[in-house]
């Protein structure tokens, strides 16, 4: 039973098409790691996958509701602190306990200090600790390891894969060598639209305009 | 043969080119003799000759309030059934109807001054054709702010509708608040209120030749925006390869 | 939902959450008026309903570009738009945490403030009543205008000119509710319009707004 299939996925940014044809399927415990040059589409691929915006052709199979997405930006408010912050996360998610998040993203120290206060690794580890607090199988996950120091990445490697072990999934858009096993690799600049192909019409337009 | 084949953007552009010149020259004749007939007849045995003003203003006034419910519609109809050129005919509209708007109350109020006395009154007619006027200020605005068109015809999609709602409710809200004083229905046919023939004729003539202007010039913008979508298309095409 | 009505509350009580803003905005704009008008009290009188309606508005309007913005910045939207929780009821939660820090603070003061404008005593209980039917609409048409303007740079005068039109029954029933009632004349009428308009934007706006944030974020 996979958790995420993805059949010949086609996404638009700025009304032009730019990747196409993008298929994978990802079983319990497996990962997927995308590659590709700045400006390929890779965040435009995984807001498809979390639901934010619509694909232009393509099935996208998951459960409702099974997609943690996480972004460049944390979504963290500077004036409630560490715990404040993720509490509310894992409220809205229907979870009580924040303790193993902290504790997996080496957060307890930092438990009560205001989110201002942060370094920008340590705010990125809070962001991170936010997906073990969703309770969520598929990690969709936008260059998670920016900012984090080398120690820090190893942590989150680590993260990602009890997540796996556990039976999850993840779709990660990264640079850096995780070390997961398994790890299925997409290099987008193959499923780049084609810009003369009558299939790379801008995309969302009536056929008629071009 | 489907009325949604004109929803494609080469169809209605070679349509659209067709019959554009047909309802040009209608709308210059029937405005320009409408107007002028207008101007012949005879004062009004109250108003004098000011009542000749209504020649300008009631078709304007119509159309102000008609051109909204074209968007209204065409912006349903792009909401539901994602038709570029339904959107862009709104996009098109708003500008003239905010023109119109602004004839009838200017009209309204050259009017007004020797008749009622004033330039402006709060009545209900008024009233409610102000607000029309800021929604199509507002509507105008969102369309310039929203850089991506498949969005800010979605936005401005949604604002029309919302805005139809309460557009409805400023103006029974507004006949609420206020008595008025303007005149009854210029069309009405209520026996002892229908104008008569003298004037009425000439109306009819200047609202066809408005409703002729109304369609040229948005058939006009609508070619416009159209070839504006396709340039830029083209363009992003082009730095793509 | 609540969660996020909490969170939404401990911000805008935290330090730089611009609460006690709007109540500010209003006693200033109340205590303009009489300079503008003149000390006449009978002028300020007559005009004192409608000075506080316009006032409680324009208040309202200062902090209605914070309901999304900022969640939209620090990419909080995208998280709660991929939350259990619909869109629709996050912008209920929102424009409620809205109307408990900017409304119910302004319908406490307007009395308060109606003693500036001599206002008439016995029109003190209509305009509480009129301010709380009509002010969670102006919250929720605000949170409307704030979605559709999420993701522009120039938003907030953008905002003010989309939002303020759709303000005018509002302000037209709650207005004239309160004048009546300093009129010593029976207001019900009004107010049942009020609250149908009241009504009516609890019914229709979170879905407007659900959907402008819905294609503001993709």
């Amino acid at each position: 039973m996979s958790l995420l299939s993805v059949h010949d996925l086609a996404v638009a940014r700025g009304g032009m098409r730019a990747v196409e044809g993008v298929s994978f399927t990802l079983d319990a415990g497996q990962a997927l790691i995308l590659r590709g040059p700045n400006g390929i589409g890779k965040t435009t691929l995984l807001r498809c996958l979390a639901g934010l915006q619509p694909p232009v052709a393509g099935r996208i199979q998951m459960a409702p509701d099974s997609a943690a997405y996480a972004a460049h930006a944390d979504g963290l408010k500077s004036t409630l602190t560490v715990a404040e912050n993720l509490a509310f996360w894992a409220r809205i998610f229907d979870r009580a306990d924040i303790a193993p998040a902290l504790a997996a993203m080496n957060l307890q120290g930092l438990r009560d200090r205001a989110a201002a206060t942060l370094s920008a690794g340590q705010k990125r580890r809070l962001g991170l600790a936010r997906l073990l607090v969703t309770g969520r199988a598929v990690w969709l996950l936008d260059e998670p390891t920016i900012s984090l120091d080398a120690a820090s990445a190893a942590l989150f490697a680590d993260v990602v894969r009890s997540h796996l072990a556990q039976g999850g999934v993840t779709v990660i858009a990264t640079h850096i060598d995780l070390s997961l096993p398994q790890a299925q690799v997409i290099d987008l600049t193959e499923y780049r639209a084609n810009p003369g192909a009558p299939s790379a019409r801008p995309a969302g337009f009536n056929e008629a305009f071009a | 043969m489907s009325i949604w084949e004109y929803a494609n953007p080469v169809k209605f552009m070679r349509l659209s080119g067709a019959i554009l010149p047909w309802v040009a020259a209608g709308a210059a004749i029937c405005t320009v003799a409408g107007l002028v007939w207008g101007v012949l007849t005879p004062p009004d045995y109250r108003q004098g000759a000011s009542v000749k003003i209504m020649f300008l203003h009631v078709p304007a006034a119509m159309m102000a309030i008609n051109i909204w419910l074209m968007m209204l519609v065409a912006s349903l109809i792009w909401l539901i059934r994602r038709h570029h050129v339904s959107a862009l005919a709104a996009k098109a509209a708003a500008p003239i109807g905010a023109v119109m708007t602004v004839i009838a109350l200017v009209t309204g109020a050259a009017w007004g001054q020797p008749t009622w006395g004033t330039w402006w009154e709060w009545d209900p007619r008024l009233t409610s054709f102000l607000v029309l006027f800021l929604f199509y200020i507002g509507y105008i605005a969102l369309w310039e702010a929203v850089e991506d068109p498949d969005s800010a015809a979605d936005l401005t999609g949604i604002l029309c509708l919302v805005g139809s709602v309460f557009a409805l409710i400023s103006r029974y809200a507004a006949m609420f608040w206020s008595q008025g004083i303007h005149q009854g229905s210029s069309l009405s046919v209520a026996p002892g209120e229908r104008m008569s023939a003298v004037y009425r004729y000439p109306l009819y003539l200047t609202m066809l030749g408005f409703f002729l202007l109304f369609l040229t010039l948005v058939l006009i913008r609508t070619r416009t925006e159209i070839r504006l979508r396709r340039t830029a298309a083209l363009q992003a095409r082009e730095a793509r390869q | 939902m609540i969660a996020l009505l909490l969170r939404d509350l401990r911000l805008a009580t935290r330090a730089g959450g611009g609460f006690g803003l709007g109540l500010g905005f209003f006693l200033i704009l109340c205590a303009l008026i009489p300079f503008g008008t003149g000390p006449d009290t009978d002028v300020l009188a007559s005009i004192a309903p409608g000075i506080l309606w316009v006032g409680a508005l324009l208040a309202c309007l200062l902090s209605l570009d914070r309901i999304f913005a900022l969640d939209f910045e620090d990419g909080s939207l995208d998280l709660i738009a991929t939350s259990p929780i619909p869109l629709e009821c996050a912008v209920i939660a929102k424009a409620a945490a809205h109307w408990l820090t900017s409304g119910l603070p302004l319908i406490v003061a307007a009395p308060l403030f109606g003693v500036l404008l001599q206002m008439p005593a016995a029109a003190n209980g209509w305009l509480v009543l009129s301010l709380l039917i009509g002010t969670p609409a102006l919250s929720l048409l605000g949170a409307f205008g704030a979605a559709l303007t999420v993701g522009l740079r120039r938003g907030g005068l953008l905002l003010s000119l989309l939002v303020l039109p759709l303000y005018v029954p509002t302000l037209i029933f709650g207005a004239e509710a309160t004048r009546r009632g300093a009129a010593g004349m029976d207001a019900s009428t009004p107010l049942v319009f009020l609250a149908a308009i009241t009504l009516l934007t609890v019914a229709l706006i979170p879905f407007a707004a659900a959907a402008a944030i819905r294609i503001n974020l993709r």
